[in-house]
């Protein structure tokens, strides 16, 4: 907390002054060789660093091929970057129609607009919410089709498309029925009380493999003849579900964390239930869940990758039926590696922003 | 105290019209029976000081009122409304009764201005640019126009306790409660609270203070009230409350109170 008027008198004094020099030999000090154990860490951790390092970057890159056309243009004792290169399309698309991929484009560009919309403080927060919530149904009209686009059946989503798709999606739907969900659990309706709380173990108690099959298989049995939902909307619908119970106990935390004073102040002041979730509580609560949320979103986008299991070809999939075609025999090692470097781009720019994110709001506040 | 000189009634004399009528009013918490049988009359621009030792029901009472806190038995009645369970009603009469805390409770996410406009705006349907002027103008008798755009966590207590009774006065309500507002302040900052108290005392409005700040009770009170385990023990003007106490209960309190407190006033 910092006071607002510092008064200063007569007989203050700057603070010591040392050249930058000093300081950094300090700090490397204090941080790196503070006792002889942690000098002796230090050391080996370099010694690892410098042995491993250069054979890393050679095998990724220089003795790397990123050129060719089959398996046996790569030579060399570096990693064949070929599978990737060579199917780029295929892991980023998947099946989807070549004169139709602009569709995919424009989904993915609307996607990532979030972070820098969410970033510029001048647009009114109201254009943003309205944003979340058009964008999932734009988002299905682009890739799905319908209303004036060729239709494009979902057998052919496969790849980053998938995971981004089921990734962000899952994000925009999960947090308010989250939410919703938390508040259910605190409210003073039993019967709204009693059918949140159910829910909320029931999902939280069964694994999510389960569940997508469920979802894949005995949900068909409920519907009348006839009727089918879209595979992929199956398994869509169980992700947010079940991300959305996890989400719904971060935001109970966060509800109970609160002072009874913002709840009797609110009250106090004459506002209504839900004016006083929308525009006193659940503002603060959600800036101090923030973390936890963020970690539960990075694991939805990683958790999409589950949904192999029910036949739906996310980018895992496509990794595994490169790595068992046969002209790629053997290149399991590149795929992989290619597969991590993705997911870790994304769930790392994610933290990052996330952690940006509170930054900018501890600074708001004092 | 000649400053703060009684105000007359003026207003309030022409039409005696009751504020706040409680009767028989009992409340417990699980088995501790917190309020017993609690009647007090409150009229319109009178000024309530009530006090007691902790735990003697008396920030229950005034919780009361606005229903922070519901009671079990009796009946209580607002501006002329019976608080019946009826949400609506509740509603109306909290717009209508303004409030201010020992933790003052303002909304930390939310700028000064924005705590005084946002209640405006969204409770009482006013628009965006005559709640900022009007919230604006509460802030100047607060005398805290000049941090309208800083956040609650920036200010020492007493600028944020002298906020909450602005953000309060924003509901233009006709009673203020004051559950002890100064409780939680350091001593340099009680005055400049008590100053706003005093003030809105001198223009009319019906008060009912919590607090053990004698002085106040004694320069700005037309009642006090003294409360222990749940029941009134004295109720008198404050000249008799402090100079002749009929209860020893009372004798008992003041003068340990006061040999406290006289040394601050």
């Amino acid at each position: 907390m910092t006071v607002s008027t510092t008064d200063s008198y007569a007989d203050d004094q700057a603070p010591p002054r040392y050249s930058g020099g000093y300081v950094a030999m300090r700090s490397i000090k204090k941080k790196l060789f503070p006792t002889p154990f942690q000098s002796f860490i230090t050391l080996v951790t370099l010694v690892l660093l410098v042995w491993f390092t250069p054979l890393a970057l050679d095998w990724l890159v220089f003795s790397a091929n990123f050129v060719g056309d089959s398996k046996a243009d790569c030579v060399g004792g570096g990693a064949c970057w070929l599978p990737v290169t060579q199917r780029i399309d295929l892991f980023v698309y998947g099946f989807y129609p070549d004169m139709e991929i602009w569709r995919v484009n424009i989904a993915f560009g609307l996607a990532a607009a979030i972070l820098p919309l969410l970033y510029i403080k001048r647009i009114n927060r109201r254009w943003i919410v309205g944003y979340l919530i058009v964008l999932p149904l734009v988002m299905w009209w682009l890739l799905k089709g319908g209303a004036g686009l060729e239709e494009v059946s979902s057998t052919k989503f496969a790849g980053i498309l998938v995971t981004v798709f089921l990734g962000v999606i899952g994000m925009l739907f999960a947090l308010p029925i989250g939410i919703l969900l938390a508040l259910g659990r605190r409210s003073k309706k039993p019967v709204i009380k009693l059918l949140s709380v159910l829910y909320i173990e029931f999902v939280r108690s069964v694994p999510v493999i389960t569940l997508l099959f469920m979802a894949s298989l005995m949900i068909q049995f409920f519907l009348p003849e006839g009727l089918t939902i879209d595979i992929f909307m199956r398994v869509l619908i169980v992700l947010i579900m079940f991300t959305a119970a996890y989400m719904a106990e971060t935001i109970r935390g966060g509800l109970q964390g609160m002072p009874s004073g913002q709840f009797e102040a609110a009250d106090a002041l004459g506002f209504s239930y839900w004016k006083t979730m929308s525009l006193i509580i659940l503002p603060q609560v959600l800036r101090n869940t923030i973390p936890p949320l963020l970690t539960q979103f990075i694991g939805l986008f990683k958790e999409t990758t589950l949904v192999v299991v029910v036949g739906v070809l996310d980018v895992v999939g496509i990794a595994m039926s490169t790595t068992s075609a046969p002209e790629w025999l053997g290149l399991e090692n590149e795929i992989y590696f290619f597969l991590a470097l993705f997911f870790f781009v994304i769930c790392f720019t994610l933290s990052c922003y996330a952690s940006h994110l509170e930054k900018q709001m501890d600074k708001n506040r004092s | 105290m000649s400053a703060y000189s009684q105000p007359t009634d003026t207003a309030s004399a022409d039409c005696k019209s009751v504020a706040v009528s409680i009767n028989n009013l009992n409340k417990w918490y699980g088995n501790f029976h917190a309020l017993k049988n609690i009647s007090l009359e409150v009229t319109s621009g009178e000024r309530i000081v009530i006090c007691g030792p902790s735990g003697s029901g008396k920030s229950t009472l005034i919780r009361c009122i606005n229903q922070l806190e519901q009671h079990q038995q009796g009946t209580l009645s607002v501006l002329g409304e019976t608080l019946d369970g009826d949400r609506k009603r509740l509603q109306w009469i909290r717009r209508n009764v303004g409030m201010s805390f020992q933790h003052f409770n303002l909304f930390p996410h939310l700028s000064v201005l924005k705590n005084c406009t946002l209640p405006q705006t969204s409770n009482l349907g006013i628009s965006q640019a005559e709640a900022i002027e009007y919230a604006l103008s509460l802030l100047d008798r607060v005398q805290m126009r000049e941090h309208a755009n800083k956040y609650p966590g920036q200010l020492s207590g007493g600028q944020q306790q002298r906020i909450a009774i602005a953000r309060a006065l924003c509901m233009r309500p006709k009673i203020m409660l004051f559950d002890e507002p100064t409780s939680a302040l350091d001593p340099e900052m009680i005055s400049e609270v008590l100053d706003v108290m005093v003030d809105l005392a001198n223009d009319g409005m019906t008060m009912l203070c919590v607090t053990h700040e004698m002085g106040f009770a004694r320069r700005v009170a037309d009642r006090v009230v003294f409360m222990d385990h749940g029941k009134i023990v004295e109720e008198a003007p404050p000249q008799q409350f402090f100079d002749a106490p009929q209860s020893p209960r009372t004798q008992q309190f003041l003068t340990q109170i006061l040999d406290h407190g006289e040394k601050k006033t």
